[in-house]
Order: C-alpha cells, then sequence, then structure tokens
C-alpha cells in the first residue's frame, strides 16, 4: 500500500510463560494462574513494572467463561496495572498478541506485558458459553454452539476432502505423542486409533477425542519494541507477519468446507512478511485445531498444501515433515480463549530453540494460527522469526 | 507528545439515535445506523475501511464474542479487526486502539465501533456482577454510588454542593436540549434548581434519580485514518495527539491516593506541554455518569484546586457560551449506551474540532478538545484531539 511508512516499526516477543494446563485447576484461582506465568517472564526479562520497564499490559479473557462482567477488572493488580494502562482484548489470545505488537509498533509504548487466562473448568458446560454467541432470532432457537458449528464444518470439509475418520483418530494419537514431550500439555496418555475411535460421539462425526478437552491455564509475554528487544535479551522473536480475517455470521451465509477468512488472514501476514510460498516457508507451524478435522482444513487455508489437498497432505505425511503442531496443539488441551495464543508461545519456545525432545531442527521461521468464532469465523496469522538481527 | 510512528486523524463519526428502547431494531442494525452516519460524515465506502474494531459489555445483553453476529452491522466481512472491551472505557479503549493500529501501519483507516443495547439486559444486575464473587459482591449496589456525594457534601457543605451538582446537571441537560439524538431531554430549568433536586428520589444518600445518567440503547462509530488517506480522501480530520489510559486495582477501600481522573489528566498534560488545561482546551467531552461524579472529576480533570470547580459550575465557566464548555452534547447524563459512551465522548470532541456539531456546536473556535473514559474501578482513559496536526 502506498501509505505504508518506509520502514515499519518492529516488534518482538522476549519472553513467554505458559502454566501447565490442566482440566482443572481447583488449586489456585484465576490470578494466580496469572501470577505464576507473569512472575516468570518478570524473572526471565528482569523487568519491573513502571517506567523503563513494563509500560502497559494487554490482556485476554472473557465475561462469559470468567462468569464476571469486565473480567480484566479482576486482574488489575497482577497485571500491574494499578495506576497504570491495560486493554483487553476479548478474544482467542493470537488477536492479544496482534494487539500486543500494534501498540509497540505505533510508538506509544516500548515494553508491553501481554496475559491471558481462562478456566474453562468453571463453566458447567462450554457449549452453554458458546451458545450464547448466537442471535436470538435464528440461530440460537435451533440449538447452535460451538461444537454444533464445529460438527457442520467437519461434515462439510469430509464430504469435500474425503477424509477419513481414521485419518482424524491418527491425528489425535500424534497429539499425544507430542504432548508427551511438552512439559505444559494437559492430555499426554498414549491413545490408540482404536481407544480414539472408541470415544462417545458428541455431534456427528465429531467424537469426544476429537474435541480440544476443558482446561485451565494462563499465558504471558513480553513484547518490546525492537531498541528496548535488544536489552532485554539475545533471543528476541520478531513478529514480522500479522493478518485476520472476519468470515460472515450465518451458516448458510459461509462456505464451511472452505477456508475463505483464514486464506484472507494468513495472504496479508505473508505480504507483510514478504512470503511467497508458504509450503516451504516455516520451519514449525502451529494450527490452533479445536477440532482434529480442522488441522487439515487449516492447513489447507495456510497454503501448507493445495486447496482441497488435506486428505492427501495428511496421507503424504505432511503435518511431520512440516513441523505442524509439535506442541500437541489444541487436541492435547488448551482453553479455547488462549488457543492461538499458546501456539504463539510454542512458536516462540522453538524459535529460540528451547523446546527440548520436541525441538524442530534449525527453527529460523514460524508460523502460528489462531480462531475464534463459531467454526473459525474469526482467523488470525502471525509470522514470527528468530535472529539477533531483525529481519 | 509520546513517541508516534505516523499520524492519525479521526476523520468521520456516526451515532445511532440514543433511547431507552431501540425496540424497532436488533443489535446488527442499530450498528448499521451508525456505521452508514461515519462512512457518510467521511465521504467514504466500507471498501475504503481496512479493519474493524468492536466493543461492549457482552454480559449486558448475553451475546458471546458478539462481534461474529454483529459483523452482519459492521461490515466487517472479509476485513481485519479485534474485539476490546475494558468495561465503561471500551469506548474509549477503541479509540486508543485505532490510533495504535493506525500509527503502527498495519492498517490506514480504522473504523472503531462501540454499542450497547442496555434495554435487552439487566443493567445494575450485570454491572454488580464485576465485583469479586468472594469479596464484594455482596456490598457492590451497580453503578448507582453515593460516594461523590457525600465527599463534596463533606468538603464544601450541603447547601453549596447540592446546589452545584444540580446546576451541572441543568447545564448538561440545557445542552441536550440542542442534540437531536441525545437520549434525555427533559427541559430543566435553572429556576428550579434546588426543588429539582429536592423532589428527585434518592438513590444512594444524595445521589438521587435527577443526578444519575440514563441507561441508553446505542451504537456510536468512529473512523480514524492515517496522516496520508487524510491527504487522499482531502478529510476534515481531527488529529489524535495524545491518550492515556489509568487503571486501579479493585478494592477500591483499601486504596487512598490520587483520582485516577487526576493522574491520567497531569500525565497527558505534562506530555504535552499543557499547564493550564482551563484555557488551553477548548471543549471537554467527560464521561459523567452522575452529576455528583462530573462535578468531583471536573475538578481532577481540570486540576483545579480548592474549590475551582465548583466555582467553575456557578459561574457558568462550563456552558456552551463559557470559557470550557463541558459536553456540549448533553453528556452522559443524557444518553448512556454503555459500551458506546465513551467512544461518543471521542466522538463528540472529534466533531467539536471538526466543526461538524450542529446544534449543539460551541460558538467559537475549537482548536483542542479533550475525552475522557470511566469505567471499571474507577478507571480513566484520555483522549486529546487538535486541529492542528502534531509535529513530530
Amino acid at each position: 500500500m502506498a501509505s505504508r511508512v518506509p520502514s515499519p516499526p518492529r516488534a518482538a516477543i522476549c519472553a513467554v510463560a505458559q502454566t501447565k494446563f490442566e482440566a482443572n485447576k481447583w488449586r489456585v484461582r484465576m490470578q494466580g494462574m496469572l501470577w505464576e506465568v507473569i512472575d516468570s517472564v518478570r524473572r526471565q526479562t528482569g523487568l519491573a513494572f513502571g517506567d523503563g520497564g513494563i509500560e502497559a499490559a494487554v490482556t485476554v479473557s472473557d465475561d462469559l467463561f470468567d462468569a464476571r462482567t469486565i473480567s480484566d477488572g479482576a486482574v488489575t493488580d497482577v497485571v500491574g496495572a494499578h495506576y497504570r494502562s491495560e486493554e483487553k482484548v476479548a478474544a482467542d489470545g493470537a488477536q492479544g498478541v496482534y494487539y500486543a505488537a500494534a501498540t509497540v509498533m505505533s510508538g506509544h509504548h516500548d515494553i508491553v506485558l501481554l496475559a491471558g487466562h481462562c478456566k474453562e473448568s468453571q463453566a458447567a458446560s462450554r457449549n452453554m458459553i458458546t451458545h450464547l454467541a448466537f442471535d436470538p432470532f435464528y440461530t440460537r432457537p435451533v440449538g447452535l454452539d460451538y461444537l454444533a458449528m464445529a460438527a457442520l464444518q467437519a461434515q462439510a470439509y469430509i464430504a469435500r476432502s474425503g477424509i477419513t475418520e481414521s485419518q482424524l483418530a491418527d491425528l489425535v494419537v500424534r497429539a499425544r505423542h507430542w504432548a508427551r514431550l511438552n512439559p505444559v500439555a494437559q492430555e499426554t496418555a498414549a491413545l490408540t486409533r482404536d481407544q480414539v475411535l472408541a470415544a462417545p460421539m458428541l455431534a456427528d462425526p465429531i467424537r469426544e477425542s476429537f474435541m480440544y478437552p476443558v482446561s485451565d491455564g494462563a499465558i504471558a509475554m513480553i513484547i518490546a519494541s525492537e531498541k528496548r528487544a535488544r536489552e532485554i535479551t539475545g533471543k528476541p522473536v520478531w513478529v514480522t507477519g500479522l493478518g485476520n480475517c472476519y468470515d460472515s455470521f450465518f451458516p448458510g451465509e459461509r462456505d464451511l468446507a472452505g477456508n475463505f477468512p483464514l486464506e484472507r488472514a494468513a495472504q496479508r501476514a505473508y505480504a507483510m512478511a514478504r512470503i511467497d510460498d508458504p509450503k516451504t516457508a516455516f520451519d514449525v507451524v502451529e494450527i490452533a485445531d479445536s477440532y482434529a478435522h480442522q488441522l487439515p482444513q487449516y492447513a489447507e487455508g495456510l497454503g501448507l498444501c493445495g486447496p482441497g489437498q488435506g486428505g492427501k497432505w495428511l496421507a503424504g505425511g505432511g503435518p511431520d515433515k512440516q513441523n505442524v503442531n509439535r506442541s500437541g496443539g489444541m487436541l492435547a488441551g488448551n482453553p479455547l480463549m488462549l488457543g492461538g495464543m499458546a501456539r504463539v508461545a510454542e512458536a516462540v519456545i522453538q524459535l529460540r530453540g528451547e523446546a527440548g525432545g520436541r525441538q524442530a531442527p534449525d527453527a529460523k521461521r514460524a508460523l502460528a494460527h489462531g480462531a475464534t468464532g463459531p467454526a473459525g469465523q474469526l482467523q488470525t496469522v502471525i509470522v514470527l522469526e528468530s535472529g539477533g538481527d531483525a529481519p | 507528545m509520546k513517541n508516534r510512528n505516523r499520524n492519525v486523524a479521526v476523520i468521520g463519526a456516526g451515532m445511532s439515535k440514543f433511547s431507552s428502547h431501540r425496540e424497532e431494531v436488533n443489535q446488527p442494525e442499530m450498528i448499521h445506523e451508525a456505521v452508514v452516519e461515519a462512512l457518510e460524515d467521511a465521504h467514504l465506502t466500507m471498501d475504503d475501511i481496512d479493519c474493524v474494531l468492536h466493543g461492549n459489555m457482552e454480559l449486558f445483553e448475553m451475546v458471546h464474542q458478539p462481534d461474529m453476529w454483529h459483523v452482519l452491522g459492521t461490515g466487517a466481512w472479509g476485513k481485519p479487526g479485534i474485539r476490546l472491551t475494558t468495561g465503561g472505557t471500551t469506548g474509549a479503549t477503541l479509540a486508543c486502539a485505532a490510533d495504535n493500529i493506525v500509527a503502527s501501519g498495519l492498517h490506514d483507516v480504522v473504523l472503531a465501533i462501540g454499542f450497547e443495547k442496555l434495554q435487552e439486559g439487566h443493567t445494575t444486575g450485570g454491572i454488580t456482577n464485576m465485583a469479586d464473587p468472594l469479596w464484594g459482591r455482596s456490598l457492590q449496589t451497580g453503578a448507582l454510588t453515593g460516594t461523590a456525594a457525600q465527599k463534596l457534601i463533606d468538603q464544601f457543605g450541603e447547601e453549596r454542593a447540592k446546589y452545584a451538582a444540580m446546576k451541572l446537571r441543568t447545564i448538561m441537560d440545557e445542552n441536550a436540549m440542542r442534540n437531536k439524538k441525545a437520549h434525555r431531554r427533559l427541559g430543566l430549568d435553572r429556576r428550579y434548581i434546588k426543588e429539582a433536586a429536592d423532589n428527585s428520589p434518592p438513590l444512594v444518600g444524595e445521589l438521587r434519580m435527577i443526578h444519575m445518567c440514563s441507561q441508553s440503547d446505542g451504537t456510536c462509530a468512529v473512523i480514524f485514518a492515517s496522516e496520508d488517506k487524510v491527504a487522499q480522501f482531502n478529510a476534515n480530520p481531527a488529529w489524535v495527539v495524545d491518550h492515556e489510559t489509568v487503571h486501579r486495582e479493585e478494592t477500591i477501600v483499601f486504596n487512598p491516593g490520587k483520582s485516577t481522573q487526576r493522574v491520567a489528566a497531569e500525565r497527558l498534560f505534562a506530555r504535552n506541554g499543557i499547564t493550564d488545561p482551563r484555557r488551553e482546551i477548548d471543549v471537554f467531552e467527560m464521561y459523567d455518569p452522575s452529576a455528583w461524579w462530573g462535578l468531583d472529576w471536573l475538578g481532577d480533570f481540570m486540576l483545579c484546586d480548592g474549590d475551582e470547580h465548583l466555582s467553575m459550575v456557578e459561574n457558568d465557566d462550563i456552558t456552551m457560551e463559557g470559557t470550557i464548555p463541558v459536553n456540549p452534547s448533553g453528556g452522559v447524563q443524557a444518553s448512556n449506551p454503555i459500551g458506546a459512551t465513551a467512544l461518543v465522548r471521542v466522538a463528540e470532541a472529534a466533531m467539536q474540532v471538526r466543526g461538524t456539531a450542529g446544534g449543539h456546536q460551541v460558538p467559537r473556535p475549537v482548536r483542542r478538545a479533550l475525552a475522557s473514559g470511566f469505567g471499571g474501578t474507577l478507571w480513566t482513559v484520555l483522549m486529546l484531539l487538535s486541529k492542528e496536526k502534531p509535529q513530530p
């Protein structure tokens, strides 16, 4: 675009911390989960709150999941916002990364704390919450919730791609394999394909094992301007591509088997990061696969394989060849609100070379994806790059 | 001034009609009204918008992630966007975010939309639910707080404080009478200031129903653009000079110290070389949820000492024709669709700078306007706008 500033300012992720994700962190309140990860990024960077240190916070949480009006009001103290700035992104945490990076790139802040939390265990039913995302006139009366929408999406995608239930089951088995190598992953018990396929059907074709489990946890990051990033860490991870996009709302207006919003989000992020061929551009890929079928579907949307090629991509070992979801992904357990944020966190850990047994070799550039809303109505794509020099 | 990667201006604003019951429109339809008006005001179409920001308080209407459904009215289909919510300050946070996102270079033209349809929920119940379930919820009385009234009465005596609060309320209503979008236009009469308060039902102590903001349905949409786009569109800009957000921890009783209003004002003014806000700012759009809070915070925002803020009201300094007009729109006591309210303050401040406020345009040149947001546990957001482009 003509009006782009000649040299876009850059933002770097300088530290990340995640709690262990668990089905029910009953021992600790939301504030306690947050303090664990905020204390960690403060120790990693040596930063204090205040001028010259952490100037402001961007938080990620949701009033309905927290059952609390102004859910960020409950965390003002732990995010260091007493007499300072805090702004809440009420969507998947990848959107929080997007906005926190923008506040730094604008010049308004040099160092921002990004902190997200969610305790899905507090809700009697996640479907009860996501049911309320539907309009009260047409879609709520027929009982839609995010699970039902994901099932409609899965039906449509399976019909178009020809992906089999066994292929989806193998993705769950694979997720558990990698999760065992990720110290913060929730579901680490090994499963066989038969065990996955024996799980109860929730909404045809989605079995319980194909859906991300109920999960509690928190994530924190330090995001800083180029100048400050170099002071804080020897291993800054640069946010080089940002893109997001909304689809329309009514299911009948959307191509549920397609990837309209994700393709647009990816185009924007890739243009910013100057990426021509996403099939070969990334050393690590993290996809927010709330449901097993979304891994190949979103891989298509991200351009990791051609449109309609998700089945072939799975059959050809695409996830392993392109280092997709070495964290275990959403299927191993992250709260919905933090799905994309956990993907960014894993990408940063990989690019810093700190991923231990699941480390992808020579990881220089990573792709992280997040999704918000029914059947991924809002898609977020983030490109991250390592290197002491800003790319 | 803060470092600024590039300049940003407000180039258009739109609002729905504010009312207690907008039963003839659903949520996306009511949003659409404001979006269309903002686009018309800026002489743009939806194709010119690069990014859409959305915010409200979802527990009021009990719609989860309402930006999804609202795509039907926001125009965000196929576009980037972010949903930000910070309670009452949501609208001001959206304005700050729009400024940040345009300044960052990520997008050139950003549409910020604040929305609330309070009729469809339970406002006081929704606000009460913000208190900690273990420690504060049984004490919370929604937004009905009598402490500001008691503080001012203790400071300045009952007769003077009560008169000043109700006079401020009357001035707000005089302004609202000139704003056809305003929800409550009561026609209060200056001859009966004392009687109007005395005859109004008490809510908490001396906070009476007449002092309290309305509970409204409404939407506000504001378009922010980069300096290049301002030139390309030949737009009428209100430049964003700077913004400041100050939160505080929730347990107020254990929390003495300066108000966030004064801290935010001191920081913003110090950064931007403003030493005498009452002379250097031409219009102030304040998020004043009650006449008592409005009176108290006027002193904080305008860095008053002693009883200067009461004198400002008593001397008519804050009227449309006064030295520092406050809320030519009628303010929040006239209209309060909460998720939109703080963005309305920014929109109204920008309209005054751009000279597009119509019937409630202040009758003298506006070089600089200030807008405030209020929310959470006494949080403040301030945005400073100017006619002149900020120089780096």
